[in-house]
């Protein structure tokens, strides 16, 4: 919302200066962002007269002018050559002298020469001063100007510009009566009514004016009068420059009287060249089929659930939105029919969604406009039109009533101090209410409070308590601590929480890089991991930003592999990156899962990226990473997370964005999946145009079982054996297909009570083995309790081990 | 016994010579040998003690003890001359460059996002104060986010949240994606019974992008219902969460009157501060930041959640994560946040180990 200082002082009488006032817009909640002072710009700019104009010797299209100029109190007579085709002797102009800026170039004038010929100074036009284009010659000034006189006055641009934000439940506040009164009610000034008193009719308003039943809420009243014999020229010199001060284009005297009245005081209007019209203006819902060209030059299509303002021909306009060319006032309009109607605000708003037509009369009608001021409006328009152009207006028509919304709220003055901690006299909370246009009866020990018409966001009592604080000063609110709870703070974060927070900062410790990417991804990549139009076209939206964020993500890894190629195309080609965050499989709330997800590319493997002298490859290369150093990222973070290792199975079925054959599942029990972990599928990199190596693996928070929450804290005792461990080592010759989890658990299961551990510490396929075999050697720890085990007892546990991994494996002991 | 007792003198002079003279361990170790090894000279005469008269044993026995004393110190303190000079020996050709690099250890390579650091700052704070931690998920319906938060139906105040829209369902209902944590309150609220307080730290979602917006951003909603919690609690509430957050010694915040549908009255607030080029400190100054809009909870919002609003009040806030982050870590663009450029996060990320808590300071 913008309005002028003046604008606002036709309403608001009061000594306050532009700052004080803008601080306290602010503090009514009615909150500055700008103050544009069109003066500043003119501040060196002064009115002159042109004493003499002559032919500049050496040039025909140039003058050579003395210049009575008066600056800091000192006449004198400059100099100045000049261009202009009306610059003659005796007029007034404005003058820019030496050092000063021109605003619409930024050229800072300096005493020159042109043509052999001094020039100090210049006499500007309008579009060097940015009061429009006009450039054909400079200002001329009419009378009553007096040569040393600010420009910014002599031109009316010492007017400072307001602009404010306006809530959505102020739309009483779209009008600048309605700020002024809010700062009188804060104590600033005085509010003046202005003149809104009927003006006779001087005949029956011959225009017939309709509601249609179907229309009776769209549309529940509709006034209009027809004045004939206007001329509509040009509006007058100070409406103009306040419309164009508040960014509206004048177009011609009539409609710029409505767009006035609408910044003025919140209320839209129409008018309608009268000799355009063909019987009867009604309000109706629109019919499928109809179309109108709006004022905007473009057509619209209507449908039946539009709220129409239509003559018997033809749709005139969208009701409260915009009106139509056809029926448009010109030039050379004589009579004019002039509207004043209130308009559902929750149809307007879905007319306007609907045709994307934005317009001031549309904002203001779907945030409320005042139903009692229909009337008032409408005289009002009169009496300017009357004044302005002319003309003989009817008497008034209404269809129709306007709605009564009797807001009315029993207050309690002490539910004030209760909810704001505030504590104010009723006396004080009565006068606010009062100033803001509420009507307020003592009731007993309460208030019954009776809301103005043009408060239609007034509810209850809360609502009155805001009116209050609002006017009395929120920053007189005091500072109350909020009571402690007792004690030592307790722990707050549930076990999901804790989860969440651990997983990130575990996984930020092995060297991976925390990402936040974005929960929306193309269809193509939602497609790859499991998601996209086939598999969930629930979580397709209908309004994308753009086709890259059209679908809600499946999978972490997708946002982390496009992280990847990006950072590959910066030149950052090793990377490990993770993050942990929400991934959809639908769209209610238990599809939306925590992920812990990573990737690791190049080089970037647990043990460091890059090239480092230590390292074992030829030229200081660490090798790739490879599927497993995801596998160890999955594990760590389980571990961490609680999950028994001794609990989870490898499988080797991981889903379809995996290379198949170099990725597996982690598991517990046959059904609860856990991780999943290995190379990112070829395919899959292709598509997304990411290239490899790089392995990923996704941990699904959510289906690790919550760890059951026990009564103390303490630990279990530790039972320590006193006797020495012993270690021996076998390798197994097996097929190359046998995993060699199976060989471990084998080998683990095998005495449960003396075999503590079991580590693999060789791995060998092919050579002297033959094609398909490979050899695995073990080490395992024995670990005996009671008693040191004789060569017969180790012997035997031996022999066991053996048995259990050669029938578990089919291999057999390497000789 | 003169003469033996020369030749005693003889043999200890001999046999300390040989000591001295042993370059090694295994000389050295046939030195010991050759005196006092089984067939060792000293071990002999030793032995001859036996076959003397009492007399002769009284004085000679003595004699060859203090020698055997003699060269086994001798032996000893040789033996460990020898082994120091041997480590001096090996020390001194022992040598590594000490410049040269090592690698990184994954701790030091590792980060944590700046918006999951201020979201455990956050949260340790406002756990001091006994806030729970709630919450709620992404995509929500029509009514959490709107409508029981007294959005009504075609109201515009709908369309200052720009909302990501799927497509309508076969049974009419349109689910979104939350504009705001806000339905977080409504989720909790309906579930439990006041008093409340808790916050809601989440990531939401508008349709809009520009330099200082994303179109997914985090918030986070705080909130607190009893029988008798006022503006004034809200007002120190935010003043002791910023001053504790920006780890300074006081902020000053104004508050302006604003609207929003689900708080009356509802305000937004800003915060004094300095602009120092593009740094922005908070807590000095003279200008003003807004930082994060707040209210009372509206009597709608209650009655939604099925709690008495005669007997029942209390505030919410929201403030948006990311804008906090920036803030406190002169982070410049928000759209970086979700960049995920590796030289952002390693320059703006955190260790690991870096964890926020009351008593060792927030970021130290």
């Amino acid at each position: 919302m913008k309005f002028t200082l003046s604008w606002l002082k036709d309403h608001l009488e009061t000594d306050a200066t532009l700052n004080e006032i803008a601080e306290r817009l602010t503090t009514l909640g009615l909150e500055v962002e700008g103050i544009t002072d069109p003066a500043k710009k003119l501040g060196a700019f002064t009115v002159a007269k042109i004493i003499e104009a002559v032919p500049h010797p050496d040039a025909d299209k140039l003058k050579l002018c003395k210049v009575e100029t008066l600056i800091d109190g000192k006449r004198e007579i400059q100099q100045v050559v000049c261009g202009a085709p009306n610059a003659r002797s005796g007029i007034f102009g404005i003058f820019a002298p030496s050092g000063a800026t021109i605003p619409v170039n930024g050229m800072v004038l300096k005493p020159t020469k042109i043509r052999g010929v001094e020039s100090n100074g210049m006499m500007c036009s309008e579009r060097e001063l940015e009061l429009s284009n006009e450039h054909t010659g400079i200002i001329e000034l009419g009378d009553g100007f007096e040569v040393g006189m600010l420009a910014a006055e002599a031109l009316g641009q010492n007017d400072p510009m307001i602009e404010i934000a306006i809530t959505p439940n102020r739309p009483d506040c779209l009008g600048v009566y309605g700020i002024a009164r809010d700062l009188a009610a804060s104590g600033l000034g005085l509010l003046r009514q202005g003149n809104i008193a009927p003006v006779a009719g001087a005949f029956e308003n011959p225009v017939t004016i309709a509601i249609e039943p179907d229309s009776d809420t769209a549309c529940p009243v509709f006034a209009g009068r027809l004045i004939r014999g206007v001329k509509n020229g040009p509006s007058p010199e100070w409406m103009q420059r306040r419309l164009r001060a508040v960014g509206l284009r004048p177009i011609n005297a009539l409609v710029d009287v409505t767009n006035y009245i609408s910044c003025d005081r919140a209320r839209p209007l129409h008018v309608y060249d009268a000799a355009k019209l063909q019987g009867a203006v009604r309000a109706r819902l629109g019919r499928e089929g109809e179309s109108f060209t709006a004022l905007d030059g473009k057509s619209y299509d209507v449908d039946a659930d539009m709220c129409v303002i239509a003559d018997e021909a033809q749709v005139l306009g969208l009701a409260g939105i915009m009106g139509g060319e056809a029926s448009g006032s010109t030039g050379a309009t004589t009579d004019v029919f002039v509207e004043s109607a209130w308009f559902d605000p929750v149809r307007t708003a879905r007319t306007g969604r609907r045709t994307g037509i934005v317009s001031d009369a549309r904002y203001r009608f779907e945030r409320g406009v005042d139903p009692a001021f229909v009337l008032s409006g409408l005289e009002l328009a009169t009496r300017m039109i009357v004044e302005i152009c002319g003309g003989t207006p009817s008497e008034v028509t209404v269809a129709g009533r306007a709605p009564e919304p009797e807001k009315r709220v029993l207050f309690d003055p002490a539910r004030t101090q209760k909810l704001s901690g505030l504590a104010l006299d009723v006396s004080e909370q009565t006068r606010i209410l009062s100033a803001l246009g509420f009507v307020v009866t003592p009731q007993g020990g309460l208030l019954d409070v009776l809301a103005p018409s043009w408060r239609l966001d007034i509810d209850g009592s809360a609502d009155l308590v805001e009116e209050i604080v609002r006017v009395h000063g929120l920053n007189k609110v005091v500072s109350v601590p909020l009571p402690r709870p007792d004690g030592i703070a307790r722990p707050v974060v549930t076990g999901t929480q804790r989860r969440d927070r651990l997983a990130r900062r575990v996984l930020a410790t092995r060297g991976l890089v925390e990402t936040v990417n974005w929960s929306f991804i193309p269809a193509r990549d939602a497609a790859l991991f499991g998601g996209g139009d086939e598999a969930s076209p629930q979580l397709r939206f209908a309004n994308p930003i753009s086709a890259d964020m059209s679908h809600m993500r499946p999978s972490l890894l997708a946002g982390l592999i496009a992280a990847a190629g990006r950072n590959i195309a910066r030149g950052f080609p090793d990377l490990a990156l993770f993050e942990v965050g929400q991934q959809f499989a639908g769209d209610g709330p238990e599809d939306q899962k925590q992920a812990a997800s990573g990737i690791r590319r190049g080089t970037a493997r647990p043990q460091g990226a890059g090239r480092h002298w230590q390292s074992t490859g030829g030229q200081g290369k660490a090798g790739p990473v490879e599927a497993l150093d995801a596998k160890a990222d999955a594990l760590a973070l389980l571990a961490a997370l609680g999950v028994p290792a001794a609990n989870l199975q490898i499988t080797a079925d991981a889903p379809a964005w995996y290379h198949p054959g170099r990725s597996g599942v982690v598991r517990m029990g046959p059904k609860t999946v856990l991780a999943t972990f290995g190379e990112l599928h070829p395919a899959v990199l292709h598509d997304m145009d990411v290239a490899g190596p790089l392995v990923g693996f996704e941990v699904l928070l959510d289906s690790i079982p919550e760890p059951k929450r026990k009564a103390t804290r303490a630990r279990p005792p530790l039972d320590l054996s006193g006797l020495m461990p012993l270690r021996r080592d076998f390798a197994f010759v097996v097929d190359a297909q046998v995993p060699a989890g199976d060989l471990l658990r084998a080998a683990r299961g095998a005495d449960k009570q003396l075999v503590s551990e079991v580590t693999l510490f060789d791995l060998f396929e092919g050579g002297a083995l033959g094609e398909g075999k490979k050899s695995l050697a073990i080490e395992v720890t024995i670990e005996p309790h009671e008693k040191t085990l004789t060569e017969e007892e180790i012997e035997a546990v031996s022999k066991k081990i053996v048995a259990a991994v050669e029938k578990a494996t089919g291999g057999s002991l390497r000789s | 016994m003169s003469s033996d007792i020369e030749t005693l003198e003889r043999l200890e002079a001999e046999f300390l010579a040989a000591v001295k003279d042993a370059l090694d361990e295994p000389t050295l170790d046939a030195v010991r040998v050759a005196a006092l090894g089984k067939k060792g000279r000293i071990s002999d005469l030793m032995k001859g003690l036996g076959g003397m008269s009492a007399e002769e044993r009284q004085s000679m026995g003595p004699l060859l003890n203090g020698l055997k004393d003699r060269i086994g110190e001798a032996l000893a303190a040789r033996k460990a001359e020898l082994h120091d000079l041997k480590l001096a020996a090996r020390l001194a050709s022992e040598r590594i460059d000490v410049t040269l690099p090592v690698r990184e250890s994954p701790l030091e390579a590792g980060r944590i996002h700046p918006l999951t650091q201020v979201w455990d700052e956050v949260v340790t704070i406002l756990a001091d104060l006994g806030f729970a931690v709630e919450q709620g998920p992404d995509i929500e319906s029509d009514f959490y986010n709107f409508t029981a938060l007294n959005f009504p139906e075609g109201h515009p105040a709908r369309e200052m949240h720009d909302t990501f829209y799927f497509e309508p369902r076969a049974d009419g209902a349109r689910p979104l994606l939350r504009t705001h944590t806000s339905p977080v309150q409504m989720r909790t609220m309906e579930k439990g019974q006041p008093p409340f307080r808790f916050v809601a730290p989440g990531r939401t979602y508008r349709c809009d992008s520009d330099q200082t917006h994303t179109p997914q951003f985090h918030q986070i909603e705080g909130l607190v219902v009893d029988e008798n919690t006022h503006l004034g609690h809200l007002k120190w509430t935010l003043e002791e969460f910023l001053r504790a957050f920006f780890e300074v010694d006081g902020v000053e915040l104004r508050f302006r009157p604003s609207f929003f549908p689900f708080t009356e009255p509802s305000m937004e607030v800003d915060v004094r501060c300095a602009r120092l080029g593009n740094e922005i400190r908070i807590g000095e100054g003279n200008d003003w930041l807004e930082i994060l809009g707040c209210g009372m909870i509206h009597p709608n919002v209650l009655k939604s959640a099925n709690i008495d609003p005669e007997r029942y009040q209390g505030f919410a806030w929201g403030i948006g994560l990311d804008g906090l982050a920036m803030l406190k870590y002169g982070i410049p663009d928000l759209r970086a946040f979700f960049e995920s450029d590796l030289r952002w996060l390693r320059h703006y990320g955190f260790s690991a180990l870096n964890i926020p808590t009351l008593s060792g300071g927030l970021s130290l």
